[in-house]
């Protein structure tokens, strides 16, 4: 168990220099962008003395290494600043974003895991069967399409009918059970897109083991196939899982700003849209960091999940 | 199906210029038309309205204020010293009245009484001071920053207000209407630029920047048959489409910036409405003056006659325009030359004008992106298309959306812009055709237009101040830098629930922001 300890700990230290690099790389993508806050927020109407007043008031006017390392100076004692376009707190700012953006990713993911996993398992079990083709062909189709597109259809055919909104409306008093209602047509588009990848991620993984020769043994014992693939396939299975689950579940949280517009969803990916179009970077280092970390979390979990799951791994020599 | 086009209200300006000395429009009085739209109003409901240009990034300091959402929102909660009526004239709001000196530099408001802030504060005319120094000084990073530039000094006489200018301007009771001059509270001389307080109609609940604000009616507020709703909401909505489904699946009740591509469709669902004004949003190709090939005026007015301004209203504005006629003044205006020969498709004349400055044809780039209006890059297409009949060999240089403004806006010798217009000829003229302005965007200087310009902003006498505003109109046809194609409706949509009244204005969208005041539940 010491090594997965040591792992951990090592793989926290590799993430947050990770997170370093990022935020430097991120600062210096900013300050290639053509334009500065100042000039995108005052638009076709910035005359020169108005932006330079902005300028001085923000510190804009500094050079880039010294907002670079006074941005920096804050982060580490965990003060994100403020927004340069309204004053607000990126902390304030960012707390009820993330709560939405985890809490539709979450949602989706607790709809399309288990049953990617349930398919993905079914169509193993019943391969090449009409069963698997079908849940195959649905699974690549929804994957296909754009998900503006998939939401637009489900628009058309769910909130048409009135049966749920297309707005996805929500703020701190929304009660969960609304919540889970108003939410339901993004979730949905969400699930479709994700589900083809852990569906056919499981059923390959499972039929790979289904040719190996322990599988073979357990079923001259005469096991029903149902216990071949749950009891003895799947545990084997599970590391390339948990890999594309972790994946999968990143991008619930990081690239679902298209969704989020179509349903007018308040996420995090609307706000990281409009900081970076207004230049607003101390939010966009913000976003970006929380993005990041995601990734880091999710894979590093990921790998601590497939270790535990492979005692080859655990009991290392 | 039902469909209303409202045309441009007439600018209507009497009241200001019948003496030198005139007493102004005073208080509420409404026009004819107005009062009678006014009468029925119902009380009660919760309008909630779909926006467009909402961003995270929205601030509630009046100086950084620059789209519709805001805009809105300032609407629900603040007033202005003064209002544009529906019909398009000037009434006094929270100025009870106004009068000028004999030279039109000193204007004294009549700040009105009773009026208390949100917060209980009575309003006083140091509060209004404050306001409007906001935007004032070296240190002001207001985008309204080059209007008030115009102000020497700013006193207070009683319950009366007193702008001294720099030079006589006999429209600067309009200027006090534009969306940026708020009157907040103040303290010490000034105003607390994050403030929700305001004199409005409604009281913020909640306000969440570039997803939705709510807010409620004012029991107090000063203005009886104003505001009708309980309560109002907005949401930003960013995604046309989108917009329009909340509207289909009756989520919300009227939705801004109706996508034109599909505005036939959505006017046949039932139980919609759209609603359409024209006024003096235009859509323009600025031309660098200064250099070749755009400093001959015959490569100038080569171009005015290459353009098919039928032909872009129609298939650019889905038919919800009108054409423009290479000036800014919109045909609602009262100075508007309605007797200039109308600039049509002519690739002869254009040929011929090609001819006058010495070329048998003519190679130019056109730089467009949509930033600058909706259909900007397909309409210098249509453009490039129909030139080429007459020797002019337009290329189309897609700019990215990013950072128009910056690059190419004014930049690039010949591009694409757009003007949300402004209420008077002056505050049009000089924004975007005086020479020197910051943002006269084709760099036109032209002597006998600035000379006129400056006549006629002190000129008191309505009469003299037509003809002066007709002949610059006509030196803008003849020899300005600029093509003026079209001028662009607000394209709007309601269910048949929402009551508008009947005339509806037409210098802004959703009834020049104050739908919420004005409009009512059926």
């Amino acid at each position: 168990m010491t090594a997965i300890w040591t792992m951990i700990a090592k793989r926290i230290g590799l993430g947050l220099l990770t997170l370093f690099v990022i935020s430097i790389i991120i600062f210096g993508a900013t300050e290639l962008l053509p334009g500065d806050l100042a000039k995108s927020i005052l638009g076709q109407s910035a005359t020169p003395e108005t932006v330079a007043a902005f300028r001085r008031e923000l510190g804009l006017d500094l050079p880039a290494h010294i907002r670079y390392f006074n941005w920096l100076a804050g982060a580490v004692q965990g003060d994100f600043g403020t927004s340069l376009a309204n004053k607000r707190a990126i902390s304030d700012l960012i707390a009820t974003r993330l709560s939405n953006t985890l809490f539709l990713a979450l949602y989706a993911a607790a709809i399309a895991i288990p049953l990617s996993l349930t398919l993905g398992i079914l169509a193993a079990l019943y391969r090449n069967s009409v069963f698997d083709r079908a849940a195959n062909a649905l699974a690549l189709t929804s994957i296909s399409f754009p998900e503006f597109f998939v939401a637009y259809i489900l628009i058309f055919f769910l909130a048409r009918t009135g049966l749920f909104p297309s707005m996805a409306q929500v703020d701190a008093q929304t009660a969960f059970g609304d919540m889970l209602y108003k939410t339901f047509l993004p979730a949905l588009t969400l699930t479709l897109v994700v589900t083809a990848h852990m569906m056919r991620m499981t059923r390959a993984a499972i039929i790979n083991l289904l040719a190996s020769p322990y599988i073979e043994m357990a079923r001259l014992k005469g096991m029903s196939p149902g216990r071949v693939i749950l009891k003895h396939a799947l545990p084997n299975a599970l590391a390339p899982i948990i890999t594309v689950v972790a994946l999968n579940l990143a991008y619930l949280i990081t690239g679902v700003v298209v969704v989020e517009v179509v349903f007018v969803y308040p996420g995090l990916g609307q706000l990281m849209v409009d900081s970076v179009s207004k230049r607003d970077f101390p939010v966009v280092q913000a976003v970006a960091l929380i993005f990041a970390a995601a990734y880091v979390l999710l894979n590093l979990t990921a790998d601590v999940l497939s270790t535990l799951s492979n005692p080859r791994l655990v009991h290392r020599k | 199906m039902t469909e209303t086009m409202k045309n441009g209200g007439v600018l209507s300006r009497r009241g200001l210029l019948k003496g030198a000395t005139a007493l102004g429009a005073a208080g509420l009085i409404l026009p004819a038309s107005m009062r009678k739209a006014m009468a029925e109003p119902k009380k009660g409901g919760t309008l909630r309205i779909a926006i467009t240009g909402g961003s995270t990034t929205d601030s509630l300091d009046p100086a950084t204020w620059s789209e519709l959402f805001v805009q809105v929102f300032a609407a629900c909660r603040v007033n202005y010293l003064t209002e544009i009526a529906a019909d398009g004239s000037l009434v006094g709001e929270l100025a009870e009245s106004w009068e000028a000196s004999a030279d039109a530099a000193t204007w004294r408001f009549k700040i009105r009484s009773g009026v208390t802030f949100h917060s209980g504060k009575s309003l006083t005319p140091d509060d209004v001071v404050a306001s409007i120094n906001h935007h004032r000084g070296e240190d002001s990073k207001s985008a309204a920053k080059p209007i008030v530039e115009q102000i020497k000094d700013i006193a207070i006489d009683g319950d009366t207000v007193v702008f001294t200018l720099v030079a006589g301007n006999a429209d600067f009771p309009f200027i006090m209407s534009d969306y940026h001059l708020a009157i907040l509270p103040s303290a010490d001389g000034k105003i607390d630029p994050a403030t929700e307080d305001g004199t409005g109609g409604y009281i913020v609940d909640s306000w969440e920047a570039g997803v939705n604000a709510k807010v409620k009616r004012n029991p107090n507020y000063w203005k009886a048959d104003r505001a009708h709703f309980d309560a109002v909401e907005l949401y930003s909505i960013l995604d046309s489409t989108a917009r329009q489904n909340a509207l289909l699946t009756g989520q919300v009740d009227v939705i801004d910036k109706v996508d034109i591509n599909t505005v036939g469709l959505l006017s046949q669902a039932p139980g919609i409405k759209i609603l359409a004004t024209t006024g003096t949003q235009h859509f323009v190709f600025p031309m660098d003056y200064r250099a070749a090939p755009f400093s001959d005026n015959n490569v100038r007015l080569a171009l005015k006659y290459a353009i098919d301004r039928e032909e872009m209203v129609q298939k650019i504005l889905g038919g919800y325009g009108a054409v423009g006629n290479d000036h800014p003044i919109g045909p609602g205006d009262q100075f508007f030359a309605a007797d200039l020969e109308q600039h049509a498709y002519d690739a002869d004349k254009a040929k011929f004008y090609l001819k006058e400055a010495g070329m048998d044809s003519l190679n130019i780039q056109l730089s467009a992106a949509d930033a600058a209006f909706a259909g900007a890059v397909d309409a210098a297409v249509l453009y490039s298309e129909k030139a080429a009949a007459a020797g002019i060999n337009i290329e189309v240089v897609r700019e990215p959306n990013d950072a128009y403004w910056d690059n190419v806006w004014m930049k690039k010798p010949f591009c694409a812009s757009y003007w949300g217009g402004r209420p008077t000829p002056d505050w049009m003229f000089t924004t975007a055709y005086a020479a020197g302005a910051p943002w006269n965007e084709s760099y036109w200087d032209n002597p006998r237009f600035n000379e006129l310009l400056l006549a006629a902003r002190s000129e008191l006498d309505f009469a003299k101040r037509k003809d002066m505003y007709h002949e610059m109109q006509m030196i803008c046809q003849k020899e300005g830098s600029t093509v003026t194609p079209m001028f662009a409706s607000y394209v709007m949509a309601h269910t048949d629930k929402v009551a508008t009244p009947d005339q509806v204005a037409t210098n802004w969208g959703l009834d020049g922001f104050r739908c919420v005041e004005r409009w009512w539940f059926a």
